[in-house]
C-alpha cells in the first residue's frame, strides 16, 4: 500500500496557475475529534491546498502558547494517535494531500514501520518531523520510502549550506522553511531571515535538480502576509504554513462551532487570496 | 568494552542504542557548535587548568571521603561517604555549571539560561553566571517554585531571573521545554547550561566530564585512605549527573560493582514514581533516546518522587547504556526509604543529607545487609537544607516533642 496524494502534487497545480500553494495547519483532536475533522474540512472548501495535522503531544518544544493550548485541550479531551490517523482518513477523502505533523517520539512509540504503513492506509501523504532531522535516525526514511510517503524536513535560518543540502536531498513532498528563529506562533511582521534561508534552500535544490517545493512556516495570519511571503520578487516561497492563526480562530470561538467554523472559512479565503495575489 | 559514546552522542549502537540527538534543525547548528568548543577547550590544557583552580578556590572541591564510623558500625558495613554536600552551594551541581559558565565565557555568549527542578542547579548557575557577569534566566515549573521558594530566593539574590512555566504537568521536564523554546530565539547570545547528563549531544557526555571529578576523586581518595578500592560504589539517578560523575572513574574496574538508585516515590507497583530505567520502556525525550515514562501512545508520564531533584520521567542516556550493557544495576528506592535514610544519617553523623542523596544511602544500607563487612562508597550530592520544609511535615518536626519514626 503507498500512501495518498503527494504534497508534490498540490504544488505543482499550484504552480501550474502561477502560484503558491496554500497549507494549512490544526492539531487532531481540537476541540474534539469530530470538530477537528470538521475544521479542516472546512479550510479544505475555503481553499487550503495541503493540510497539516497536529498530533498531539506531551512536550512539543517548538511550539507557542497557542499551539500548546490547542494541544493540551485535545490531550486533555483524551485523543489517541489512532483518533489522528481517523482524522487523516477523513480529510484525505476529500482528495486534498494530507500530512502529520508530529513530534519523534509519538511515533517511535507506535511502531515506525507500522504508523508508515497504517498513515498510508488512511490516505495520508507523509509526514513533517519537527524534531527529527534526516542524520538523526534513519527509521523513518526507511519506511517512508517502503510505502511511498511524503518525508518532510525542516531547514532554519541556523541551518549551514551542507547542512541545507543534506535537508533537501532527504525531502519528498516538499521541504518545510522554518524562517523565524523560535517557536510557532503568529507575527504581526515578516522576518528577514526568510529570504536568505529561503535562496539558500532553492539554490541547493537547483544544485540537486529535483525541483523540491519550498514550504514557508513564518507566523503568517492574513492575506497581505500570505502574498508577501510568495512574492517572487519577495520571498518566494512555493507554499505558505499557517497554523497558529487558525488554531487561535478556534480558540477564539469556544463553544461556539458554528462561528468558529465560518472565522475559519473567512481566514481560509482571505489567504487563499493572499497566495494568488503574488503573481 | 567502551562505554563512552561515538563521535555522534550514540552510545552503544546508533539507532539501536541510546543518546543521539532528536532535536530540531534550528538547534543542530548550535550544538555543533558547542559540542565543538567544548572539545577544543578540553584539550587546551589552559581552560582545564582554569577550571580546576576555580573549582578548588571557589567551590571548595575536592570535596572530601569520609568514613561513617557510627553509621559503619549500626549496619555492619564500611560506609564511605564522598561528601559532594560540602561543595559551595550546597551539591555536586557547582561542577557541572562552572565548567559549562567558563565555556560559555570562552564562546563569547553573553547571557544563559537553565532549567531547574529542586532549584539547585537554578542556584548553581545563578551562581556561576554572578562570578563570570553573564545575564541569567532560571526556568522552574510552578509546583516546583511553590515547593522550593527558598531557592527561588536564592536566585533572585544572586540576579537571576526565575520564570515559573505553568504549561503542561509545571514541573521539571516542563521547565526544559521552556528553556528550549527560549534557546531557539536567542541561540545566537545565548548558552543553555543544561543540568543533568541528559539532552541532546553533546549534553550527556559533557556534563559527565564535568562531573567526572567526583568519581576521579573519591577512587584515588579511597585507594590513599584505604588502600583498596571499594566493593560498591552508589548514587541516586534522576537525569544521572552525580551517578555518572562517580561511576564513570569505575567503569574500568571490573570488581567494583556499581549501583544507581532511582526514586521509587510511593512504590513502583503503585505507578506513582520515577524509576524510569527499573520501568524500561524505552523512547525520546528531550532529545536523547533513553528510558522513558510514558503511556500506550508515548505521551509523556508525570514522575512522582519526594525529592523535586529526582522527578523526572527521563533519564541521562549513558545510564540506559549501563544499565542495559549490565556494567551497572539500578534500583528504585521508595519515598519512605529515603525519608528513613535522611533521619538516619542525621542522628548517627550529624549529617543532613538532601532527599536525592538519602535515596542512595538508603540504597546502599540494602546493599550492607548482603555485603557485612564490605566498602560501599556513597556519593552524598548535596545537603538537606533545602529540604527542611519537607521534612518539616514529613516527619511533622518543629514542635518542642516531635519524633523522627523509628530511629533510636
Amino acid at each position: 500500500m503507498t500512501g495518498g496524494v503527494s504534497a508534490a502534487t498540490a504544488f505543482a497545480a499550484a504552480r501550474a496557475e502561477g502560484r503558491a500553494a496554500l497549507m494549512g495547519y490544526l492539531p487532531a483532536g481540537f476541540p474534539d475529534v469530530a470538530g477537528g475533522i470538521e475544521a479542516l474540512r472546512t479550510m479544505v472548501d475555503a481553499g487550503c491546498d495541503v493540510i497539516e495535522i497536529g498530533l498531539p503531544y506531551s512536550d512539543p518544544v517548538m511550539d507557542g502558547p497557542t499551539i500548546q493550548a490547542a494541544a493540551q485541550q485535545a490531550l486533555d479531551g483524551g485523543v489517541r494517535t489512532k483518533d489522528v490517523l481517523r482524522t487523516v482518513e477523513a480529510v484525505a477523502a476529500t482528495g486534498t494531500p494530507t500530512l502529520v505533523m508530529t513530534y519523534w517520539n509519538p511515533i517511535d512509540r507506535y511502531g515506525v514501520s507500522r504508523f508508515a504503513a497504517d498513515l498510508a492506509n488512511a490516505g495520508g501523504a507523509g509526514l513533517i518531523t519537527p524534531d527529527l532531522t534526516p542524520d538523526a535516525d534513519p527509521s523513518w526514511s526507511q519506511a517512508a520510502d517502503e510505502h511511498g510517503l511524503d518525508k518532510v524536513y525542516l531547514v532554519a535560518p541556523s541551518s549551514t549550506d551542507e547542512r541545507i543540502s543534506m535537508t533537501t536531498a532527504a525531502s519528498r513532498g516538499f521541504v518545510y522553511a522554518a524562517a523565524v528563529m523560535g517557536v510557532t506562533g503568529a507575527r504581526a511582521t515578516t522576518s528577514e531571515l526568510a529570504g536568505p534561508l529561503v535562496a539558500r534552500t532553492k539554490a541547493a535544490i537547483a544544485t540537486q535538480g529535483t525541483g523540491l517545493p519550498v514550504g514557508v512556516g513564518i507566523g503568517v495570519s492574513n492575506g497581505d502576509q500570505a502574498a508577501e511571503v510568495a512574492a517572487r520578487d519577495g520571498i518566494g516561497a512555493d507554499g505558505v504554513i499557517v497554523g497558529s492563526a487558525f488554531v487561535r480562530t478556534l480558540l477564539d470561538h469556544p463553544g461556539d462551532t458554528g462561528e468558529g467554523l465560518r472565522a475559519l472559512g473567512r481566514l481560509t479565503e482571505d489567504l487563499a487570496r493572499g497566495v494568488r495575489r503574488a503573481q | 568494552m567502551t562505554f563512552d559514546a561515538d563521535e555522534r552522542g550514540w552510545f552503544g549502537p546508533p539507532t539501536t542504542g541510546f543518546g543521539g540527538r532528536y532535536m530540531p534543525e534550528a538547534l543542530v547548528a548550535a550544538l555543533d557548535e558547542l559540542t565543538a568548543a567544548w572539545l577544543d577547550a578540553m584539550a587546551d590544557p589552559s581552560f582545564v587548568a582554569e577550571f580546576e583552580q576555580i573549582l578548588r578556590e571557589y567551590a571548595g572541591v575536592p570535596s572530601p571521603l569520609y568514613l561513617a564510623e557510627r553509621l559503619s558500625d549500626r549496619v555492619g558495613a564500611r560506609i564511605l561517604l564522598k561528601r559532594e554536600d560540602l561543595n559551595h552551594t550546597g551539591a555536586h551541581k557547582i561542577r557541572n555549571v562552572l565548567g559549562q559558565a567558563l565555556l560559555t565565557r570562552r564562546m563569547g555568549k553573553t547571557r544563559v539560561i537553565a532549567e531547574t527542578g529542586a532549584g539547585q542547579h537554578g542556584v548553581a548557575s545563578a551562581t556561576a553566571a554572578a562570578y563570570f557577569g553573564l545575564d541569567c534566566t532560571v526556568y522552574m515549573g510552578s509546583v516546583d517554585t511553590k515547593r522550593q521558594a527558598l531557592n527561588v530566593a536564592r536566585m533572585n539574590l544572586l540576579g537571576a531571573k526565575v520564570v515559573a512555566v505553568d504549561s503542561g504537568s509545571a514541573t521539571l521536564k516542563d521547565a526544559i521545554n521552556e528553556a528550549l523554546r527560549d534557546w531557539v530565539a536567542t541561540v545566537d547570545h545565548t548558552a543553555y547550561l543544561f543540568g543533568t547528563a541528559a539532552g541532546p549531544h553533546p549534553f550527556p557526555s559533557m556534563v559527565r566530564e564535568f562531573c567526572r571529578g567526583i568519581g576521579d576523586e573519591a577512587r584515588a581518595q579511597c585507594l590513599e585512605q584505604y588502600g583498596a578500592l571499594p566493593d560498591a560504589v552508589a548514587a541516586c539517578v534522576g537525569g544521572g549527573s552525580n551517578a555518572i560523575g562517580l561511576f564513570t572513574a569505575f567503569l574500568d574496574d571490573a570488581d567494583v560493582e556499581i549501583f544507581g538508585f532511582e526514586a521509587g516515590g510511593d512504590g513502583v507497583e503503585t505507578g506513582r514514581h520515577a524509576a524510569t530505567i527499573h520501568a524500561g520502556d524505552r523512547g525520546v525525550l528531550h532529545g536523547a533516546r533513553t528510558f522513558v515514562l510514558q503511556d500506550e501512545d508515548g505521551q509523556t508520564i508525570e514522575s512522582h518522587s519526594i525529592s523535586a531533584g529526582l522527578d523526572y520521567p527521563g533519564v541521562g542516556p549513558q545510564h540506559a547504556h549501563l544499565a542495559d550493557a549490565g556494567r551497572a544495576t539500578y534500583l528504585p528506592v521508595t519515598d519512605a526509604e529515603a525519608m528513613d535514610a535522611m533521619a538516619l544519617l542525621a542522628r548517627t553523623e550529624g549529617i543532613i543529607p538532601a532527599i536525592e542523596s538519602a535515596h542512595a544511602l538508603a540504597g546502599a544500607l540494602r546493599l550492607a545487609e548482603e555485603r557485612q563487612g564490605q566498602t560501599i562508597l556513597v556519593n552524598l550530592s548535596g545537603r538537606g537544607d533545602k529540604d527542611m520544609g519537607t521534612a518539616l511535615e514529613y516527619f511533622g518536626l518543629g514542635q518542642a516533642d516531635a519524633e523522627t519514626g523509628d530511629v533510636e
